[in-house]
């Protein structure tokens, strides 16, 4: 939605207007935040940033029950709870796909219910139960949605496939896979880029009925 | 991101004391936590107010009450905000993703900061991130900018659909701070950006919002939210309209009405409703009343064809409240 | 054979894998001691850089490193070219000077003990910059269409007088058509992990080419290839944006080695938009003339596509138009306009799905100046042979593609009148377009090998980023080994393998495929050869040619007995027995034939009328792509390609604001992809093909054309729901608002 300039800039189609903009040098200069023609770009840390090392309290003591099993951290409390499961606890199924709460490869269960980790500061979370799709299996035995995923081909590149299925047992357990079309609006969290949209909705509409 | 510290409130006393000293509230963090990464946001002291009991849903009196803690996911689900206030549930539904709609409060949604790409960018000169620099919108790109209530420092929308919803239903909000409670209409929570930008809204320092109180009306169930965007979710809106309507004997006695994505602020969209009043609730009146809707627009090269689609939206969103089962 | 399982719907041999989160990509190799970095991304479009102020983000907590022009290394960047490299042009040299050549351009590196605290002094370094102004719209008039060097022979091509035969047509068509940018937006970010032990270099680096990785960064580092391994079993998605190996892998090999740690680098969302390629904006004019009775008589089509100022980016824009339709005027003319851009990249389906667009929706066009079926046209245009080189088609089975299409699609039902179509307040619209890509057989080698316990191995530095490489070439070797599925074990992913092609161009199944098959069939005889000098087993003495495998077991023709197994023949030896073999396309029949899969992609959609939204309803593709080895993983592959194509026509653009070139939509809430709630039912089909000159197996690819045609097609119909003709893509509510 950002932007809806028209596309056209071809004189010849005639179509639309050519978006050409009277922009000085100047203008870029003001553009980027430059006053002569150096132009700095300090990110403009240099007012706000505290001193470096001067942190406040550096790292939180933080209990998190992830798969069952309680993890003792000292977190940052930058930490998001995603960089905690790959970074520190090397639990790598739970994906990073924009890091910005726009496409869900990083869902997991907060204490039973979908989020995106990647959002979710760990340190606020003290004593959670976290679910990742590291948890989801009995043993060799998959979760039915797992099994279900194969089985309707869910997946292509198998990389937002974790998040898929973590939302996807959300998504049942709210009681919002009763249908097809109901199935899509509650899973539209998640972004498939290679399109196996359908059957991700087959797979949970198969799971939702088999639990 | 910069470093900061993290508190746990266990009391809205202790939330309010820690804020009153600079501290920031956070709750579902799903905009603060976005926005610190990109250092557009950069507290220094995070009270993390999850644990005040501010996450109850009930009625009072005809009035529904929504915890300023309650969970957008919570709120949609809850029975009573959908039989007497189905608006809130569609809005809410409409917004974000199924998980962001399970972290994300009531209070926060309604505390959202602008969608701007340049508000995010921080070697773009912006007045609301930093003022003074400029606005890199109004000769840059802005098709998915603002129409009504720009100034020449600003353009950008404020995102929250459920605020749409809430200054259509002449919601108020109870908020608490060191010089006690206050109440006032979500609308007035809000400032147009004028030559502030920088400042969005009305809270003073060390402000909590405590709940949201909205009323019943006739209208009330009989009310639509209509979301316009080029994919079916997760997407803001380009243009929204919320509307409701009461009527009697084959007339409109009461409407209300605003819109989303056109304003720099929740639009509620008073001449529409007024012109509405005692006509045949039909396209014909519906038409003429939404061209009153964009009289004050400021549409940039960009963002015309707003003007455009939000009367067509009202159009559409009011003829919807007549297919309310 | 009762073994046989080419053909079908098995499921993927690494489902499992991805649904346990087993499946690791480039960024899940956690190394020890790991350090972590992160790249500082150029704020202006053009210029220099005037100085780095490194001091503050030096000091911060837990930073190991910041490497800038003035600090890092001066690489050799020995000479190396790819075919998946632009033929003309140098690849951007990382960190080597003081040039900003286009926004968002690698500036420095900064290393950090933790994610956070490298993002933190990232941002906060200082960087100076002595700007100008970028151009970076193909349209501005200061740019000048050049010939591409390396095209130029083919640039321009001409057959007949199709400039005077247009002037004098009956009925002509005569537009200009414009596709944006797209970022192919995988959802897995580049990640590369690198470790340096000595001399020798470790990446595990989300790559679809892991050889030419290996060759490239061994080459900028001037140390021998064979000290440079790739890994990369799983790609998170791709689409053409893993073929290059980009900056980000220099840097982290770089940083890597500067700390002297193993260094993991992933890039942000936004970086993605800045230097990993793109499909590059076009603007396309397509001129149709035709008899009264819809007999082509001419066809003009050219195009250019962006570039940036240091490579010179080619795709097939203009090539179809060529061979699509029956034609005697012809002429096709392809260029570049240079930008201040990164160079963009091939994106699924490069240059036909462009160009397919352009000269789909001008046939439309044509169809209705008509008054003709737009499929009855097409048919009344379809040749004997590939008219652009005076050859037979290898196969073309487009005829049958329309007509299964269509019947499944219900295109009779279609009211022939625009907006003349309802669903209660919707506006229905109905169109149809066709598509093409090329068959190509790069060549590929493979390796097999037999084990004591009857199981085979087998290896390719093949790469996986989703259409199911795992199981379709698992498929082929259990077949031509005639052992079952379970008891072959294929391997990909890792430079240490027998070398394959880059994993695009939809030439993967017939490529690895073939070599697969050609491995297979010489490790059969190896192990005979080697079965018959054994005493001790019962063919021993017997001539070659008088036993054969089958079923996965020795035995001579005819024979009744149980034969030897693999297992028992290798046991017997003592040791497992391997071979290697390569393929590559018959020359004789790549000179006699012309080679293309063809589809059929039929479409509707509703237009609210009121609101101006778009939604496709349905969608219905045949396809003949010669043999299909899996028909469920192929089904799958075409309905993700109808998706991305959804996105095309309806979604995907990425807008670059003209004052300094920054991508101003780099971000997933604002650069669409389709949701699951855009997507309808989708539905494929497979024409029964058989293509004897192809290759080996007749397979001719899927993974292009599953999106070719799918854009044109959404256009076709939106206009036909709406009447309104929208020749820009992609195609919005604006566009449609005041139709």
């Amino acid at each position: 939605m950002i932007d809806r300039e028209p596309t056209s800039s071809n004189a010849e189609a005639g179509s639309r207007p050519v978006p050409t903009l009277p922009i000085s040098r100047r203008t870029v200069l003001q553009m980027t935040g430059g006053a002569a023609s150096l132009v700095t770009i300090p990110n403009m840390s240099a007012q706000s940033a505290p001193a470096p090392g001067q942190i406040g309290k550096a790292l939180e003591r933080v209990r998190l029950i992830v798969n069952g099993e309680a993890r003792e951290l000292e977190l940052d409390p930058r930490q998001s709870l995603l960089d905690v499961l790959r970074e520190t606890l090397d639990l790598t199924g739970t994906k990073k796909g924009c890091n910005q709460g726009a496409c869900g490869a990083c869902t997991i269960l907060l204490n039973g219910r979908r989020v995106v980790s990647c959002l979710t500061l760990a340190a606020m979370h003290d004593g959670a139960e976290i679910t990742t799709i590291e948890g989801l299996a009995k043993g060799e035995e998959l979760h039915p949605l797992q099994a279900a995923f194969i089985q309707h081909e869910g997946l292509q590149c198998g990389y937002c496939t974790p998040g898929q299925i973590m939302s996807g047992v959300g998504c049942i357990a709210e009681g919002h896979a009763g249908s097809p079309e109901e199935i899509q609006f509650w899973m539209s969290g998640n972004i498939c880029r290679c399109g196996a949209y359908p059957g991700i909705v087959a797979a949970i509409a198969d799971a939702a009925e088999r639990t | 991101m910069l470093p900061f510290t993290l508190e746990k409130a266990q009391t809205v006393e202790e939330a309010m004391a820690a804020a009153t000293a600079g501290a920031r509230f956070i709750a579902g963090g799903t905009t603060l936590v976005d926005l610190m990464r990109e250092e557009v946001e950069r507290p220094e002291r995070l009270i993390d107010i999850n644990a005040l009991p501010l996450a109850d849903i009930h009625v009072e009196g005809d009035a529904l009450v929504i915890g300023a803690l309650a969970r957008m996911a919570d709120v949609a689900a809850h029975p009573e905000v959908q039989a007497l206030q189905p608006l809130i549930a569609e809005s809410l539904i409409e917004g974000a993703s199924p998980q962001l709609r399970n972290m994300a409060s009531i209070g926060g949604n309604l505390l959202q900061r602008v969608r701007c790409p340049y508000f995010r960018m921080l070697d773009a000169p912006c007045n609301k991130r930093e003022p003074g620099s400029g606005c890199a919108a109004i000769d840059g790109l802005h098709a998915g900018h603002a129409i009504l209530g720009t100034s020449n420092h600003c353009l950008a929308t404020h995102p929250s659909d459920l605020a749409v919803a809430l200054v259509a239903l002449d919601a108020t909000m109870r908020v608490m701070g060191p010089q006690g409670e206050r109440n006032f209409p979500v609308e007035d929570l809000y400032r147009l950006p004028g030559d502030t930008p920088h400042l969005e809204h009305t809270l003073l320092p060390g402000e909590l919002i405590i709940d949201v109180h909205v009323p019943a009306g006739a209208y009330s169930r009989r009310a639509r939210y209509l979301k316009v965007r080029d994919r079916a979710s997760y997407e803001f809106a380009l243009v929204s309209a919320a509307a409701a309507l009461d009527i009697e004997g084959g007339r409109i006695r009461e409407a209300r009405l605003a819109a989303g994505g056109v304003g720099t602020r929740p639009w509620r969209l008073r001449a529409v409703e007024e012109a509405l009043i005692g006509k045949a609730p039909d396209r014909p009146a519906f038409e003429a009343a939404a061209r009153l809707a964009v009289q004050d627009a400021r549409p940039l090269k960009h963002n015309h064809y707003k003007v455009e689609l939000l009367p067509r939206t009202i159009v559409r969103a009011l003829e919807m409240t007549g297919e309310v089962a | 054979m009762t073994t046989s399982v080419i053909g079908k719907p098995l499921p993927r041999v690494d489902g499992r894998a991805k649904v346990t989160g087993g499946a690791r990509y480039a960024a899940d190799f956690n190394q020890p001691g790991q350090v972590y970095a992160v790249i500082v991304s150029a704020t202006v479009g053009l210029g220099r850089i005037a100085g780095i102020d490194s001091a503050m983000a030096e000091s911060m907590p837990g930073i190991i490193a910041v490497i800038t022009h003035q600090n890092a290394p001066r690489l050799p960047y020995g000479e190396h070219k790819s075919y998946i490299d632009p033929a003309v042009g140098e690849r951007l040299h990382v960190l080597q000077d003081d040039r900003v050549r286009f926004y968002g351009q690698p500036v420095a590196i900064v290393v950090a003990d933790t994610p956070d605290r490298a993002e933190r002094a990232a941002s906060a370094l200082e960087v100076v910059y002595e700007a100008e102004r970028p151009t970076v719209d193909p349209s501005d008039p200061t740019v000048t269409p050049i010939v591409p060097e390396a095209a130029a022979g083919h640039a321009d091509t001409s057959r007949g007088d199709a400039d005077g035969r247009l002037a004098g047509a009956p009925v002509k068509i005569d537009q200009i058509y414009e596709i944006a940018r797209e970022n192919h937006n995988p959802m897995e970010p580049h990640a590369t992990i690198a470790a340096w032990s000595g001399d020798r270099l470790t990446l595990w680096s989300k790559s679809q080419f892991v050889v030419n990785e290996q060759a490239e960064i061994a080459a900028i580092f001037g140390i021998p290839a064979g000290n440079v391994q790739v890994i990369c079993p799983f790609i998170g998605g791709a689409f053409g944006t893993s073929l290059r190996t980009w900056p980000h892998v220099t840097l982290a090999a770089m940083a890597a080695r500067q700390t002297g740690r193993a260094v993991k680098l992933v890039l942000t969302r936004k970086q993605m938009f800045f230097t990993t390629g793109h499909r590059p904006r076009t603007l396309q004019r397509v001129a149709l003339g035709a008899t009264a009775d819809g007999k082509l008589t001419s066809l003009l089509h050219e195009g250019s596509g962006e570039t940036s100022r240091y490579e010179q980016f080619t795709e097939a824009l203009t090539s179809a138009s060529g061979y699509m339709y029956s034609c005697p005027n012809v002429r096709t003319q392809y260029r570049l306009r240079q930008l201040d851009i990164g160079t963009p990249n091939h994106m699924r389906g490069p240059g036909e799905a462009s160009g397919i667009f352009a000269l789909e929706c001008a046939l439309d066009e044509l169809s209705y100046v008509l008054g003709l079926d737009p499929v009855e046209l097409r048919r009344r245009n379809e040749p004997e042979i590939d008219e652009s080189e005076n050859k037979p088609f290898s196969s073309r089975s487009l005829m049958k593609c329309y007509e299964l299409a269509a019947g499944h699609f219900g295109w009779s039902r279609r009211a022939p009148e625009p907006r003349s179509m309802r669903d209660g307040r919707l506006l229905i619209g109905m169109g149809m377009a066709s598509a093409t890509y090329p068959a190509y057989h790069a060549p590929s080698s493979a390796r097999v090998r037999l084990l004591p316990d009857g199981t085979a191995e087998v290896a390719v530095a093949a790469s996986d980023m989703g259409p199911g490489t795992y199981t379709s070439m698992t498929q082929v070797a259990a077949e031509t080994l005639g052992l079952p599925m379970d008891q072959v074990r294929f391997s990909l992913g890792s430079s240490d393998f027998p070398p394959a092609p880059s994993h695009g161009g939809s030439w993967t199944m017939a490529s690895v495929g073939s070599a697969i098959r050609a491995a297979c069939i010489a490790v059969q005889e190896k192990a005979a050869r080697q079965a018959v000098a054994d005493q001790r087993l019962p063919v021993f003495g017997a001539a070659l040619d008088a036993i054969e495998w089958t079923d996965g077991r020795l035995r001579r023709p005819g024979d009744l007995s149980a034969g030897q197994s693999y297992g028992e023949v290798v046991s017997s030896l003592g040791a497992p027995i391997e071979a290697e073999a390569s393929s590559q396309r018959d020359k004789d029949a790549a000179e006699r034939y012309s080679m293309h899969s063809f589809g059929a992609v039929f479409v509707e959609v509703a237009v609210d009328p009121d609101v101006g939204t778009i939604r496709v309803r349905r969608a219905v593709g045949a396809y003949g792509i010669g043999r299909v080895v899996n028909p469920r993983l192929a089904a799958s592959q075409c309905t993700g390609g109808m998706i991305g194509g959804i996105g095309m026509a309806l979604m995907e653009r990425t807008v670059l604001d003209p004052r300094d070139g920054r991508p101003v939509n780099a971000h997933m809430a604002d650069y669409l992809v389709p949701v699951n709630l855009d997507i309808p039912r989708l539905e494929a089909y497979f024409v029964e093909e058989v293509d004897p000159h192809v290759n080996p197996l007749g397979v001719k690819g899927l993974g292009e054309i599953a999106l070719v045609g799918m854009a044109p097609a959404v256009a076709n119909a939106v206009f036909h729901a709406t009447g309104k003709r929208v020749r820009t893509l992609p195609i919005r509510i604006e566009d449609v608002l005041t139709a």
